[in-house]
């Protein structure tokens, strides 16, 4: 059903279609999945290494509207396309990918905003070679559609056309709902929760909306401008945001139940991890929140923030994922001569997108792989001079399935540098949690739900990292949007939700978007 | 947004500032603190609550200009506004409910303490309040804190009150017997001072610590200071703790990070103040382009412009950079 007939080319003509370029398509029809098969996939142009490991702007620049619409070409516009499945907010991909091939660029913002509250954001951050391009039937035979690129490309053609994707407001529902925590999750519901006319507010604990997309990925991988027009847009769309609103704090979960019909609570794992080693706390360690919050949300990459971070000849990294990711070339960008992520597992194994990885060694990021660390060095003054490290083997896959590493004896060695930067992981933080004892939770602290997203307080319903623990911007997303349905179900009377709601209004979009 | 009511100053660096935040200035507690960001492209700055006025909604922050940044908010005149006030953040004071307690204030801790000392009192505890100063004109708060009870005030040069240190008023007070509670708020070093001095008497005593910290929610684990040998947060397990199990000079080195930063950034700021304010070919000279932070990142990290010039040095003779 998701094999869409495909509009008359040139529908509205090349001009409307194609928006300010005076582009005309050259595909006057289709092409044969044949022909599709023969054309490569179209590569990101980006900033040159050198270069742009000297600066904070954007590494990938972005496809341009030929490049679009021939990758688009090379979309085979499968009948039954899997790659949805692969997508955790579950947008019609084919839908609009093929509605950009033809140069409808309206229908083709309409319909990835319909699935998708931020697609700025994921065009740029999804890990899409584990989701809908791991997924494309193209990757038996080659590279899959670049779906993010495609994405990315969309969004920001929306995001320039604000006058030609503006849906039309809902009617208003009369219900409320409070949205703690303004990161992906609680974006993506709030966007959702005001498609279907509820009166939103979330609330920020910070000076500006966003969470993670704003605190802690570096301008060169996600722009804050483009975060603060993805915020704009929601505002716009009727979404309420109170900044500095600290919920256990400012207000009590107990208060929001009373003002409001029903709550998601979308407070991410917020509290960093450190490595229980000796030394943590001398002058020249940071957690990742830390130094990466001071980089992005504070400015301090400007020489003009009045918010300071320490800069390094010689920065350590210690962790594998993305955030390590972003602290590593974070440092690399604020002039550390040596930046060394240090990781206790092998390069397969890894958690960081394989693009971020990639652009690092572009970079010249240095990594110690196998390597644990044992112990902060300090002069006498309590500044960081090294990093006592360990090497290791790997041994048999422990519960994660990944190869357990195994300390080698007598391998101990110093990594000389004057700043270490733990990008571990993180964990629940208590502080909204703790202050309403009837909120169950799980041994590790996190939110225990049913399978639709509900709390243990009826109407109190929960998602994003602060149920899952520490995962991706899109998996954060995916709750938010499912949950939405739910608090959605809630305020009409009808919880729980017919199951599988969300992918059946994922598989609809198609007839009801632009709407 | 968050309109500037009344500033008055209060000693040579200290300002008092009462700002609108209604619903702050409701739920509030002792002890508590916020998280204050002056405008776009400010520091985050954490300010004890000096006290708050429901009814007015207001609430009162006694801040100590020392960095670009305090000055930048010490600057501020009523009619103008903060941008951001978060809070209230940080655990309300555990006050003692009977007995005696003594509240002792160092500088612009004093204001800090103030809000313990009348929230004891209203609890129908005897407060002796013990503040100081280096001299007479860095005394503040000694009238609020009467409301609270009785107030010996020192001054490190005998100009006013005692002469000596608040530890050497602490002790004869201790001594004389019946104090239940301490609570001692200032310097990293007087805290210490009166921690050492109640812990062979056994009383119990707690401080107030002012640790660096961006967010105020536990996030970002700069405030992290150990105590009783296990590291914890000042910003959501505290601010005040156990004064005899608090690593003070952990604390005073962790507070010494962004010294160099905050003598640089400050020393720009007043010479483009300067030079805003006079049309001096000269100043303009020296402020002109510099920035905020350090040209060279070497400066933020002792030592390290040492291991760049060692770098050079290497390079010049022909060899290869590490």
């Amino acid at each position: 059903m998701t094999n869409q007939p495909t509009p008359a080319p040139g529908t509205g003509g090349p001009d409307a279609a194609l928006g300010d370029t005076t582009f005309t398509p050259a595909f006057d029809h289709p092409l044969s999945p044949k022909e599709r098969m023969t054309i490569d996939r179209g590569h990101m142009p980006e900033q040159d290494a050198l270069l742009r490991a000297a600066n904070f702007r954007e590494v990938n620049l972005g496809y341009s509207q030929q490049l679009a619409m021939l990758e688009a070409e090379r979309c085979l516009q499968c009948k039954n396309p899997v790659c949805i499945e692969g997508c955790p907010v579950r947008v019609n991909i084919p839908l609009f990918i093929e509605r950009l091939r033809v140069g409808d660029m309206d229908g083709a913002a309409a319909s990835l905003l319909d699935d998708n509250a931020l697609p700025c954001v994921t065009g740029r951050v999804c890990p899409q070679e584990i989701q809908c391009e791991g997924r494309c039937v193209r990757t038996k035979k080659g590279a899959s559609v670049a779906i993010g690129s495609l994405e990315r490309f969309v969004a920001d053609w929306a995001m320039a056309h604000p006058d030609r994707s503006t849906p039309a407001a809902p009617a208003t529902s009369g219900r409320s709902v409070a949205v703690v925590g303004s990161g992906p999750a609680g974006l993506t519901a709030a966007g959702e929760l005001v498609k279907q006319g509820h009166d939103v507010t979330v609330f920020e604990a910070f000076h500006a909306a966003g969470g993670v997309l704003i605190y802690g990925i570096p301008e060169f991988r996600l722009p804050k401008d483009i975060v603060q027009q993805e915020v704009d847009r929601l505002v716009a769309s009727g979404v309420k945001i109170e900044t500095n609103a600290i919920i256990g704090r400012t207000y009590t979960l107990r208060e929001l139940r009373e003002r409001f019909d029903a709550v998601f609570l979308a407070v991410g794992a917020g509290l960093p991890v450190f490595m229980n080693v000796p030394g943590e706390n001398f002058k020249g360690v940071y957690s990742a929140n830390e130094y990466l919050t001071r980089v992005n949300l504070m400015g301090a990459w400007n020489p003009e923030s009045d918010t300071p971070v320490l800069k390094g000849h010689r920065v350590v990294v210690v962790g594998g994922g993305n955030v390590a990711m972003d602290s590593v070339r974070t440092a690399k960008r604020l002039g550390a001569d040596e930046a060394t992520i240090v990781y206790r597992r092998g390069k397969a194994e890894l958690p960081a997108r394989a693009e971020e990885v990639h652009h690092a060694e572009q970079e010249g990021i240095r990594f110690e792989l196998q390597v644990a660390p044992l112990e902060v060095l300090a002069d006498e003054n309590r500044w960081v001079t090294g990093l006592r490290c360990i090497r290791m083997e790997l041994g048999e896959p422990d519960a994660s399935g990944r190869r357990r590493p195994i300390p080698i004896e007598g391998s101990e060695f110093v990594i000389d540098c004057e700043m270490v930067v733990v990008a571990i992981g993180t964990r629940s933080n208590p502080l909204l949690t703790a202050s309403e004892p009837d909120l169950a939770l799980n041994q590790a602290g996190y939110i225990v739900t049913d399978e639709h997203g509900m709390s243990s307080l009826p109407g109190v319903f929960a998602g994003g990292d602060i149920v899952r623990g520490a995962a991706t911007v899109i998996l954060a997303m995916g709750d938010g949007k499912r949950a939405a349905a739910s608090v959605d179900a809630w305020l009409r009377g009808a919880y729980p939700p017919a199951d599988e709601s969300l992918a059946a209004a994922a598989a609809t979009a198609g007839t009801t978007s632009g709407g | 947004m968050h309109t500037v009511i009344d500033t008055a100053q209060l000693s040579p660096n200290v300002t008092r500032l009462v700002i609108e935040a209604p619903r702050i200035a409701e739920i509030r507690r002792p002890g508590q603190f916020v998280i204050v960001h002056r405008a776009p492209g400010a520091e985050r700055i954490p300010l004890t609550i000096a006290d708050a006025d429901p009814e007015r909604g207001t609430i009162t922050l006694v801040i100590q200009a020392v960095g670009k940044s305090t000055e930048d908010l010490v600057a501020l005149r009523p009619g103008d506004a903060i941008a951001d006030v978060a809070g209230p953040l940080g655990k309300a004071t555990e006050l003692l409910d009977h007995g005696r307690a003594v509240c002792v204030g160092g500088g612009v801790g004093t204001a800090v303490v103030h809000p313990i000392a009348l929230g004891l009192a209203a609890l129908g505890v005897e407060v002796i309040s013990v503040i100081g100063g280096r001299s007479k004109e860095w005394v503040i708060f000694e009238d609020e804190l009467r409301r609270a009870g009785r107030v010996i005030t020192c001054t490190d040069d005998g100009s006013y009150g005692r002469h000596g240190f608040v530890t050497d008023a602490l002790r004869e007070v201790i001594e004389a017997g019946g104090v239940d509670a301490v609570y001692a708020v200032g310097p990293v070093p007087m805290m210490r001072a009166v921690a050492e001095l109640t812990r062979p008497y056994g009383v119990p005593t707690f401080a107030s610590l002012n640790a660096i910290m961006l967010d105020g929610t536990g996030m970002c684990g700069g405030c992290r200071v150990a105590v009783g040998g296990k590291t914890v947060y000042a910003c959501v397990d505290g601010p005040e703790f156990d004064a005899h199990q608090v690593d003070f000079r952990e604390l005073a080195d962790r507070l010494g990070t962004y010294r160099d930063f905050e003598a640089h950034a400050l020393d720009v700021a007043r010479k483009r103040r300067a030079e805003a304010q006079s049309d001096s070919a000269d100043v303009a000279d020296v402020a002109g382009s510099a920035p905020i932070h350090a040209p060279d990142g070497s400066c933020l990290i002792p030592g390290l412009a040492t291991a760049a010039e060692r770098q050079e040095a290497a390079a010049v003779a022909g060899e290869p950079r590490a």
